[in-house]
């Protein structure tokens, strides 16, 4: 039997992929642990960011950091576009605009109208090229066992500076008197609004920021692949949540660690029952092995939830009082 | 502390809309409907400044709904009122805080998961560390955060919750939220304190210092509008009071006589419709509801006089 998933597995745990989907769920978590907005249109975000960076770079030919800065402009614009309407609404009202908003830009981009910029359904390639041009490393195998290339090598580094970056902003935020703010929105917005604190305005500045770093997000997801529109679809804000649940929605470093527990616990399940089909211990096909690792992720987030709602992370103190 | 006389406070006869001597809101003609049901339909009212003013009515009166109109937590159909000389009609609830009237909601509102100290400091009118560039330099705002410390930790001590500090507002008892949530409201330096039912659920001992803080804010000059139903309260701390009945002020006066006005009466037996008022018994119900010495004492009499007559 060969074994040689499992360091593979482990080397999930520091991919660019987990660190693009550890800052997707920093931003989940300025949405959702902090200001209390649910958002379930993360992935459109995402999409946002991923497109807005290869469009301008591949199609337009924009220099590198002019990409990014797109990247964010774009991200901001999409947040102004769900926020306007809906953070003056009830709660629920946002997550049932950005569930659809996050569908129709993963449609729209499919369009075949649309295929001369966008690619259409097959989407683009060769994104990141701009990005491995300034790779110091030369070509080879790094990290042992890990068998990484360069260039992913390059684009973990990046992004995980990236991610460590976001969680400085975002544990600096939260701990002045501005994060105090937003926490009070979190917990009931009529008092803060009592207390003479522009709460539309606040709501505002949270989704702009955890919609940024879902863009960014977007942008160091297509570094190691192509863009696929179907890469962002409905699962994708629910990969994010079950993140976001396991390492603590209230937590700073809960995004890296659950990012991180996520992806192996999928690749060895992977791993593990691939070694199974094919040496026939599980009576099922090979086809049905890849929905059953979801499966298995579906259901160790419902444990989660019922046994350690707070997150690996959380205080427990935090379930307890919660309104 | 003793009660401002009725004299300073009017300039007119008593009666429903009269003008006050020093008033701090003046309201003309505000009305707010939900569909067909008028809620408030307030012609003029004036609450007098630096005094403490109550409130009341029975139930479904229009209380609340007048309190969120005037605080900027719901859009009146028509009306103008003033605070402060200024214009506040359309004032949105956050800017309405600012300009120095600050309320609190019936159903108490702590914010649960943050400790008690945190919600006393979102309470202050904090401008330098609230922006969201300036929040990430705390050199900009450590030293203010640091007096608003200082002066919240003084009002924690005053409100005898300097114990529980660093608790989450969560774990606190339904009473010590309510002095949570009026300390927090104490922070930004309101010239004029809305209270929703501030006693509302409270035991009888924290009642008494409620009253005490309550008290305390005239004599630092604030001026308190507060809802209250329990009658023994309103005698006890209120200079003036104002009753509504199906969204229209019916009457104002004195605590000790507005009670005996046939208006309150008659409103508070339209509340009372399902009783049988062909009953004494019935109309003692009503009686102790209004809190009534001289209705009580008639219908005592009656009672005696019954009795008296069976014999």
């Amino acid at each position: 039997m060969d074994f040689n998933f499992i360091p593979l597995a482990f080397g999930e745990a520091i991919s660019p992929t987990t660190a693009a989907y550890a800052l997707a769920t920093i931003g989940l978590v300025v949405h959702f642990g902090f200001t209390g907005l649910v958002n379930f249109g993360q992935a459109g975000f995402m999409a946002i960011g991923g497109y807005a960076f290869v469009v301008t770079s591949l199609q337009f030919h924009w220099p590198l950091p002019f990409a990014i800065l797109a990247t964010i402009v774009c991200s901001v614009i999409f947040a102004f576009l769900l926020g306007l309407p809906t953070l003056r609404l009830r709660a629920d009202y946002l997550s049932i605009v950005t569930i659809a908003a996050a569908e129709i830009v993963r449609l729209s981009v499919k369009t075949p109208e649309l295929t001369g910029l966008t690619g259409g359904a097959t989407g683009l390639n060769g994104g990141a090229e701009d990005f491995q041009a300034l790779n110091p490393f030369p070509n080879g195998q790094y990290l042992g066992p890990l068998h990484m290339t360069a260039s992913d090598l390059w684009a973990a580094i990046c992004g995980w500076a990236l991610v460590l970056l976001a969680c400085l902003l975002v544990w600096a935020l939260m701990r002045s008197p501005w994060g105090r703010i937003v926490k009070g929105i979190r917990e009931d917005e009529d008092a803060v609004r009592a207390l003479g604190k522009n709460v539309f305005s606040y709501k505002m500045q949270a989704l702009v920021l955890g919609g940024v770093l879902g863009g960014l997000a977007g942008a160091l997801f297509i570094l190691p692949r192509s863009l696929q529109p179907d890469n962002y679809g409905t699962q994708l804000t629910f990969f994010l949540y079950t993140i976001m649940l396991l390492g603590g929605a209230t937590t700073i470093f809960g995004p890296l660690l659950g990012a991180a527990i996520f992806w192996v616990v999928l690749s060895l399940s992977d791993g593990l029952l691939s070694l199974a089909v094919t040496n026939h211990i599980l009576p099922i096909t090979s086809t049905q092995q890849g929905p059953i690792r979801f499966i298995i992720v579906g259901l160790a987030l419902m444990l989660l939830v019922i046994f350690r709602p707070q997150g690996i992370l959380g205080k427990k103190a935090e379930v307890f009082f919660r309104a | 502390m003793p009660k401002t006389d009725v004299n300073e406070l009017i300039a007119g006869p008593v009666a429903p809309g009269v003008p006050k001597k020093n008033p701090i809101v003046v309201a003309d003609g505000v009305t707010r409907s939900f569909g067909g049901f008028t809620a408030v339909n307030v012609e003029h009212v004036e609450i007098p400044a630096n005094a403490i003013t109550a409130l009341i009515g029975p139930n479904g009166a229009g209380k609340t709904t007048f309190f969120n109109l005037l605080t900027g937590f719901d859009k009146p159909n028509e009306g103008r009122w003033t605070f402060l000389g200024q214009q506040q009609y359309g004032v949105p609830a956050h800017k309405v805080a600012r300009r120095g009237m600050v309320r609190t909601f019936q159903l108490t509102k702590a914010l649960n998961l943050l400790s008690v100290i945190d919600n006393m400091l979102l309470g202050a009118p904090q401008r330098a560390g609230e922006r969201f560039f300036a929040s990430l330099v705390p050199s900009i705002w450590r030293q203010q955060e640091e007096s608003l410390t200082e002066k919240a930790d003084e009002l924690l001590k005053k409100f005898k919750l300097d114990a529980k500090r660093e608790d989450f507002a969560g774990s606190l008892s339904g009473g010590q939220r309510k002095l949570l949530e009026m300390a927090r409201a104490l922070m930004s330096d309101p010239k004029m304190v809305m209270l929703d039912e501030p006693m509302a659920g409270v035991n009888p001992a924290l009642t008494q210092s409620l009253l005490g803080h309550i008290l305390d804010l005239k004599k630092e000059g604030m001026t308190v509008l507060f809802v209250e139903h329990d009658m023994h309260v309103v005698r006890e701390i209120a200079d003036w009071v104002i009753v509504m009945a199906e969204g229209r002020i019916v009457a104002e006066g004195s605590p000790d006589t507005v009670m005996d006005d046939p208006a309150v009466i008659e409103a508070y037996l339209g509340a009372h419709h399902d009783t049988d008022l062909g009953d004494v018994r019935g109309q003692q119900e009503i009686a102790k509801d209004m809190e009534s010495d001289l209705i009580k004492h008639e219908i005592e009499e009656e009672i005696e006089e019954e009795a008296a007559d069976g014999r």
